[in-house]
């Protein structure tokens, strides 16, 4: 139905894929994390995952590469590395 | 026992692919606030910086029922949702997400109408102490000495103490958080939304675009802010002051960082001299002498 | 039942009898009765509403913003400086597309502070986004606040609506008013539907993000196309309401003897009332004098008055307002509706009764001669009604 006044709808990627904002891309060692989710709880976009056993993987499409997950991880297992 | 992470929400409130700077306090803020309440709330948002992180119409980023509002009207419309939903006898949160400057400033008109009547209503304000979302200019809640587009040899005032501003109210209650303490943050939100009457609550959000310092830094910087005691998280719930997080054991000077390791790490301070330094911890230690003397009313229960 | 009411109580009346469930208000002269009022009938249970004595009149219309999005059958009032204070949340109303109904008791801006009556306020406004309908009487302004609602939540309109009245002439002068029982209000006007949209749990979509070029014009569109829209349904309205009650306000304009015309003087108000006094005075000298009153500002009825005074041979349109630097409002509105014409009448525009000057039948009369004179004379300038400069001289 068309719209008669400004009523917007969620939606993912408002901004376009945000991942191609990216300078450097967060890398997880997975043998290194121990599922704390602190870089969870701190991405600001969201695109830190979290699979059913507490592991995290980034969602590359959307990531910005702000690397506050890399700088907040308590042992290291993020590394932020250049995109090609 | 306390909130723990992986207790949380897993449901995203704030959809991936917003337009908010990478490393952003306010997307942070609004993560949060959405797994704080489960999505369950009409969320007011004013001018500001998470206008702009919604991204534009016809999509938004956020899940939840948002009505955006002009600079000064934020308590104001909050009022009037409150109370319909109150007429309605639906018992949902109203929330406002206001930056520094449209609540302080431009804003701070109607936060105090709403505090004074006890609108049922929980007010959070992200403070990124200055007008970011329009460039970084200086608003009541830039620091002294700050550099800003409309200070560019430091903000020579001190700034607004807003919380103690709405505490002077006595609504029944007030607290600072931090985004680099989200438990913290969670906690405060969550009491919030089980008391009647105005809730404030004054996010402290460390801003990479406008306070120049790197993108990865925001949650390191906000750590630092409360570690040196240049911010301090407390709650003053129905006048009872107490101290909140790591907040708890800086009374004692000696266990407080060096507040010039967080001056350090911020470019919008690089241009302080030793007497601007000077004055600014003074300023932390006075601030500190006040919260002793509230910190032990507190304990012995006193009320406003 | 017939009591005997204030201009501003009638229109706390018209809001009772909507069961308007919201008000958010702030006192200014001289609409405090209004709101005072609605505080009496919300504090002994006559009104089951929630009302919010705001801080501020921007905090009012905000107040109203939120309720109406929420479902709320909002209203308040205001005037003056009160209004214009408020101007942002009002634009922000229309395009939020709210039926919200707002009371203004028009008054004049300063400096110097000035009390007294003068629509340059509520004109200024014309431009927000809103309907906007000036009443003669306070029977008419009890009608218009009920039919107010009507109008505003139609679908084909949702937009908020303006009352004016008066201000002292109507909002603080008493004349027999009927109020209607409620049980024939309610056959009117039915509750509040969730239209346009409704701030709810249930509905998670956000209002009012920001726009791009390429769909702010069309929403624009949307909202200049209801406006126009309330045209019809004010028509409409006047009809039903006359089937219901009996009364009937001419829907967008009021015409007094206006068919036969040669001259006519064109206002907005309850000064009407004494152009219509002149007019019939000047009847019996044999001049063919009437009244155009026009009850609606916007949407502008543009074809209705091109359609009236096409016949007429001189036009007086009288403006109790001031654009400066351009003259009368109303004035400017009535020669852009005449413009396609092509034969035009003489058109004459004279500013009066600023800050609350009192326009007698007697100003009137003059004024429906010198039409005539300057007709002859062709002198289509301005004139400014008992203008007296030497009172500055003071």
């Amino acid at each position: 139905m068309r719209k008669t006044t400004a009523i917007s709808e969620p939606a993912k990627g408002v901004a376009g894929k945000t991942g191609s904002w990216r300078l450097k891309r967060p890398v997880i060692d997975d043998s290194k994390c121990i599922k704390c989710l602190i870089c969870w709880i701190h991405c600001p976009d969201g695109t830190i995952i979290l699979k059913e056993d507490s592991s995290v993987y980034v969602d590359y499409e959307y990531c910005k590469g702000c690397g506050v997950c890399a700088n907040e991880c308590p042992v290291k297992a993020i590394k932020m590395v250049e995109e090609e | 026992m306390s909130l723990q992470i992986k207790e949380l929400d897993r449901k995203e409130y704030l959809l991936p692919g917003h337009t908010a700077c990478p490393g952003c306090p306010a997307a942070m803020g609004l993560r949060l606030l959405g797994k704080a309440l489960g999505g369950n709330m009409i969320l007011v948002i004013p001018a500001s910086c998470a206008t702009i992180i919604q991204g534009a119409f016809p999509k938004t980023s956020l899940t939840v029922p948002l009505i955006n509002v002009p600079f000064a009207s934020s308590a104001a419309i909050a009022s009037g949702i409150s109370e319909t939903l109150d007429l309605q006898h639906k018992d949902v949160p109203v929330v406002v997400f206001a930056g520094d400057g449209g609540t302080g400033d431009i804003g701070l008109q109607a936060l105090s109408g709403a505090a004074e009547r006890g609108e049922n209503i929980i007010y959070i304000c992200y403070d990124n102490e200055g007008y970011e979302n329009t460039g970084i200019q200086r608003s009541c809640s830039t620091p002294y000495g700050a550099w800003t587009t409309t200070t560019i040899k430091g903000k020579p005032e001190k700034r607004k103490d807003i919380p103690s501003i709405i505490a002077a109210h006595g609504v029944p209650y007030v607290a600072t958080a931090s985004v680099s303490y989200p438990l913290d943050f969670i906690d405060k939100v969550r009491k919030s939304s089980k008391i009647r009457g105005l809730k404030y609550i004054h996010l402290h959000a460390p801003c990479p675009t406008g306070w120049r310092f790197p993108s990865e830094k925001t949650i390191e910087v906000g750590r630092l802010a409360v570690l040196t005691g240049t911010w301090i998280l407390y709650e003053i719930e129905y006048g009872s002051f107490r101290l909140t997080g790591p907040s708890r054991s800086l009374l004692d000077r000696g266990k407080r960082k060096q507040v010039e390791e967080y001056l350090k790490a911020q470019g919008r301070f690089k241009h302080l001299n030793n007497e601007m330094i000077k004055r600014i911890k003074e300023e932390v230690e006075s601030k500190w002498e006040e919260v002793k003397g509230l910190t032990l009313r507190g304990e012995r229960g006193s009320h406003l | 039942m017939l009591k005997v009411l204030s201009g501003n109580h009638s229109a706390a009346f018209g809001a009772l009898l909507s069961r308007v469930n919201f008000v958010a208000a702030y006192p200014i002269t001289p609409q405090t009765q209004i709101i005072e009022k609605l505080s009496e009938f919300v504090d002994t249970g006559l009104l089951d509403a929630k009302y919010i004595r705001v801080e501020s009149e921007h905090s009012a219309m905000a107040a109203c913003v939120g309720a109406s999005a929420t479902g709320a059958r909002a209203f308040t009032a205001s005037s003056s400086h009160g209004l214009i204070y408020m101007a942002e949340m009002t634009f922000w109303a229309s395009a939020s597309r709210l039926p919200i109904v707002m009371a203004i008791s028009c008054r004049a801006l300063g400096p110097p502070w000035n009390i007294g009556n003068e629509h340059t306020d509520i004109l200024a406004l014309r431009d927000a986004g809103w309907v906007q309908i000036f009443v003669e009487n306070n029977q008419e302004v009890l009608d218009s606040v009920i039919q107010a609602y009507r109008i505003a939540e139609d679908e084909r309109v949702l937009l908020p609506v303006m009352i004016g009245l008066d201000a002292f002439t109507l909002s603080h002068t008493s004349e027999p008013v009927e109020i209607p029982s409620q049980e024939m209000v309610d056959q009117f006007l039915p509750p509040r539907s969730d239209k346009p949209y409704l701030l709810s749990p249930e509905n998670p979509f956000t209002f009012g993000n920001m726009s791009n070029p390429t769909e702010h014009m069309e929403l624009r569109f949307m909202h200049h196309t209801a406006v126009r829209n309330a045209k019809n349904v004010i028509l409409e309205v006047d009809k039903k309401w006359e089937a219901l009650f009996g009364r009937s306000y001419g829907g967008l304009l009021d015409e007094f003897m206006c068919k036969d015309a040669e001259v006519v003087v064109v206002s907005i108000g309850a000064s009407s009332g004494d152009a219509k006094e002149a007019a019939n005075i000047l009847r019996n000298e044999g001049i063919k004098a009437g009244v155009l009153r026009v009850r609606v500002i916007r949407p502008f009825p543009s074809e209705e008055v091109r359609d009236v005074l096409s016949r007429v041979k001189a036009v007086a349109v009288v403006d109790r307002n001031l654009s400066p630097g351009s003259g009368g409002i109303l004035v400017s509105e009535v020669k852009n509706a005449l413009y396609g014409l092509r034969s035009k009448p003489f058109v004459k525009g004279y500013i009066l009764g600023l800050g609350g000057r009192d326009v007698t039948v007697e100003d009137y009369q003059a004024i429906f001669r010198k039409t005539l004179k300057s007709y002859e004379e062709g002198d289509d300038r301005a004139d400014w009604v008992n203008l007296n400069l030497e009172v500055l001289d003071r």
